[in-house]
């Protein structure tokens, strides 16, 4: 395994680039970054509209939600892949659909984080800010995102590290990421399958493992604001929070 | 100030406030006292519409309070409310807890706010816990925070939904103090609270509540001595033994 | 992408394809979802026992959990075969196919979910539980049989059931090996008939089904056991 990876490691970290599009694990790691960044946005949108009070909001932002949980990424992928060159009229590379794709995706996952999130807020927190006569859209953007945001950095983490593992379906339409690259060399080896994608699988267990590590020192962080948090809300336990934390 | 008319309200098939018809004058304080249950809580939550009524009409200031063509922010800006817990943003300063709403609502400038948020806070005896965050504080801190930020709005009356109630026995005191502070400043005062001392001390009137209705209304020195209602009579010897 | 194209639905061939390619797609999901649940089962016993079997679980759990399940499709059906000795190889590539390993990929993936699920639906029984029990004179794995296991069951239900929501789209991965299941053949059709909305409106209208199906049958689930508290 180690000679294959002495060999061939240029086109496991970067695919054929400069001689060809950016690939391998670099690639991997620009999709699912863009993949999140770009979703971010979304999946906040569709939280706030689940917890909307307009009925029809929340129901539109519930069907998404279910439609997207119902069916497999790979149909999502599928689907992005001919429907986006109908909507946009370009026809976009496959690395750029698998994001868009996965967009829809995370759209729906991290949309839920976010809300369980928003729901998990004390709902003193929302009547005291209207009580001091701030509007709903204030109240959102001043005192329930900030936190919600910042409680649910840990589910956000978890969300990139499935991100990073779904990228691993975008060779099936042409991008030449690294589970691509690994194929590629498997095509030339053709005895030693086996190395090959073990190593593979070696390969995301590094990245992914290590984000899940990074992931859960920002779960603790949070954990610790958050117990101090419960002080806020009054109770008994007030002056015993503060003691803990 | 504030005037209930005929209120009514159900909770499903449960009737939790019948009837209410009661008035509270400029500079007044009142006292609403009862047994758990009773519904003091939703009533005061009905006047700044935390919760709905079903039938009559509640007026703060003249105005009608569940006018659904009127905005509700701005009626809810010219009456403060104190929750029992507490209810401080955890993410924000003291100082930012305070200056929040007149910055967003009434448009005052950071400086401004800031400014009065300190005034508030050496009201309440706080002004060093001004870069503290809620976390850092003690209960009854917390709820001094909460009684300057409800105050920052100016609002021509306040209303108190058991203020002490969540608080550590030691802390009650400083929080009382305010509230003593505030009604001989002449504000206009709902209290739903179980302090008696603070009644019989600040109140100009106690309301007695039970099963969502105003039972007996007297000045506290009458109802604590000689109520007349057979429940009162029953809930003030409780409290005594 | 025009309305045309749905007629090619009305051929019986190709509702024939959609169907075999669905009942294809429901042996692999109900053969993986008992592998699954069984080892996943077991796992935590394990995980329970003393200190190496509880590392190797572990390891076994994070090994699933940070590779993708297509890549654990592949090197199960690509090169796991290159391992097995000369006379055991030759058998196996004529008489397992792609349909085997799959299902050995997702349920060991499933399974390596589902015990972390039970595991935390143990650890949230509350202690006072088992110790009551064992206070009653119950020995241990009395206790846990009676008390805790169909406690941490209960708790552990909507990740349980979600868990078998996943093995039910993870089933699509299987194309990437030639298994015939519902992707599969949507593919074949639009390659053969280029009637790509239908082909694809089919296998969405499928899995939607399916999954509200699962969805329904949990919570009903959920409910049952749930009335019993």
């Amino acid at each position: 395994m180690l000679d294959i990876l002495s060999d061939y490691w240029l086109l496991l970290l970067v695919g054929q680039f400069p001689q060809g599009p950016l690939g391998g694990i670099a690639l991997t790691l620009v999709m699912s970054i863009a993949a999140l960044l770009l979703a971010f946005p979304v999946a906040v949108a569709v939280a706030v509209a689940r917890t909307s009070p307009i009925v029809w909001i929340r129901r539109a932002a519930s069907i998404y939600v279910t439609a997207v949980r119902g069916i497999p990424l790979l149909l999502i992928i599928f689907w992005s892949f001919f429907v986006l060159p109908l909507v946009t009229g370009i026809n976009s590379s496959a690395s750029v659909t698998v994001v868009c794709a996965l967009v829809v995706y995370e759209g729906a996952y991290l949309g839920e984080a976010i809300r369980a999130a928003l729901d998990a807020l004390p709902t003193g927190q929302t009547e005291a800010s209207r009580s001091l006569g701030m509007s709903y859209w204030t109240t959102m953007m001043k005192v329930i995102l900030p936190q919600a945001l910042f409680n649910c950095l840990p589910s956000m983490m978890n969300q990139f590290v499935l991100i990073v593992k779904n990228t691993s379906l975008a060779y099936i339409i042409g991008s030449q990421e690294v589970t691509f690259s690994a194929h590629s060399i498997n095509a030339q080896l053709l005895t030693k399958p086996f190395e090959v994608y073990f190593m593979l699988a070696g390969i995301y267990f590094v990245m992914c493992y290590s984000l899940s590590r990074i992931a859960k020192l920002v779960e603790r962080r949070v954990e610790r604001k958050r117990s101090g948090q419960l002080a806020v809300q009054g109770g008994r336990n007030s002056t015993l929070a503060r003691a803990s934390s | 100030m504030i005037e209930f008319v005929n209120v009514n309200k159900w909770y499903g098939e449960h009737q939790c406030l019948h009837n209410i018809n009661e008035r509270v004058d400029r500079g007044e304080v009142v006292v609403v006292c009862g047994p758990s249950g009773s519904g003091k809580s939703t009533l005061i939550r009905t006047v700044n519409r935390l919760e709905p009524i079903n039938s009559g009409s509640i007026r703060v200031d003249n105005a009608d309070v569940n006018d659904r063509s009127a905005s509700v922010n701005e009626l809810r800006s010219r009456i403060g409310f104190v929750f029992q817990q507490f209810n401080l943003f955890p993410h924000l300063s003291v100082k930012d807890n305070i200056a929040l709403a007149p910055m967003n609502v009434h448009r005052t400038p950071r400086v401004d706010a800031i400014e009065q948020a300190m005034k508030l806070l050496d009201k309440v005896g706080l002004r060093h816990k001004a870069d503290a965050y809620p976390a850092q504080l003690s209960g009854g801190q917390q709820q001094r925070v909460a009684i300057a930020r409800a105050l920052a709005m100016k609002p021509p009356v306040m209303l108190f939904d058991e203020p002490t109630s969540a608080l550590d026995p030691e802390m009650v005191g400083e929080v009382l103090q305010v509230m003593k502070q505030l009604a001989n400043d002449g504000m206009t005062m709902i209290c739903v609270t179980h302090e008696m001392g603070f009644a019989r001390e600040v109140a100009d009137r106690v309301w007695f509540i039970a099963d969502g209705e105003v039972l007996e209304r007297s000045k506290p020195a009458e109802f604590f001595s000689a109520p007349v209602h057979p429940r009162a009579q029953k809930f003030v010897s409780d409290i005594r033994s | 992408m025009s309305l045309e194209s749905f007629q090619v639905l009305a051929e019986p061939d190709v509702q024939r394809l959609f169907l075999r390619g669905l009942g294809t797609t429901l042996t692999l999901f109900i053969t993986s979802s008992v592998c699954a649940y069984a080892l996943g089962g077991v796992l935590v016993v394990f995980r329970m026992s003393g200190r190496l079997s509880s590392a190797l679980v572990a390891a076994f759990v994070e090994y699933h959990r940070n590779v993708p399940s297509i890549v654990q499709i592949f090197v199960w059906y690509f090169g796991v075969p290159q391992l097995l000795p000369g006379p055991v190889q030759t058998w196996t590539n004529t008489h397992l196919g792609p349909f085997f390993f799959a299902v050995v990929a997702l349920s060991l993936n499933a399974a390596a979910y589902i015990s972390e699920d039970l595991r935390s639906g143990i650890r949230a029984v509350s202690t006072g539980q088992l110790e009551a029990a064992r206070a009653l004179g119950l020995g241990y794995i009395k206790a846990m049989r009676l008390v805790v296991v169909p406690q941490a069951i209960r708790g552990a239900a909507p990740a349980l059931i979600n868990q078998a929501l996943g093995l039910l789209k993870a089933t699509s991965l299987a194309l990437a090996i030639g298994v015939n299941e519902l992707m599969y053949v949507a593919r074949q059709l639009d390659g053969e008939t280029y009637a790509t909305f239908p082909s694809y409106l089919t296998p969405t209208v499928i899995y939607l089904v399916c999954t509200l199906t699962l969805m329904f049958i949990g919570s009903r689930l959920q409910r049952a056991a749930n009335k019993t508290r």
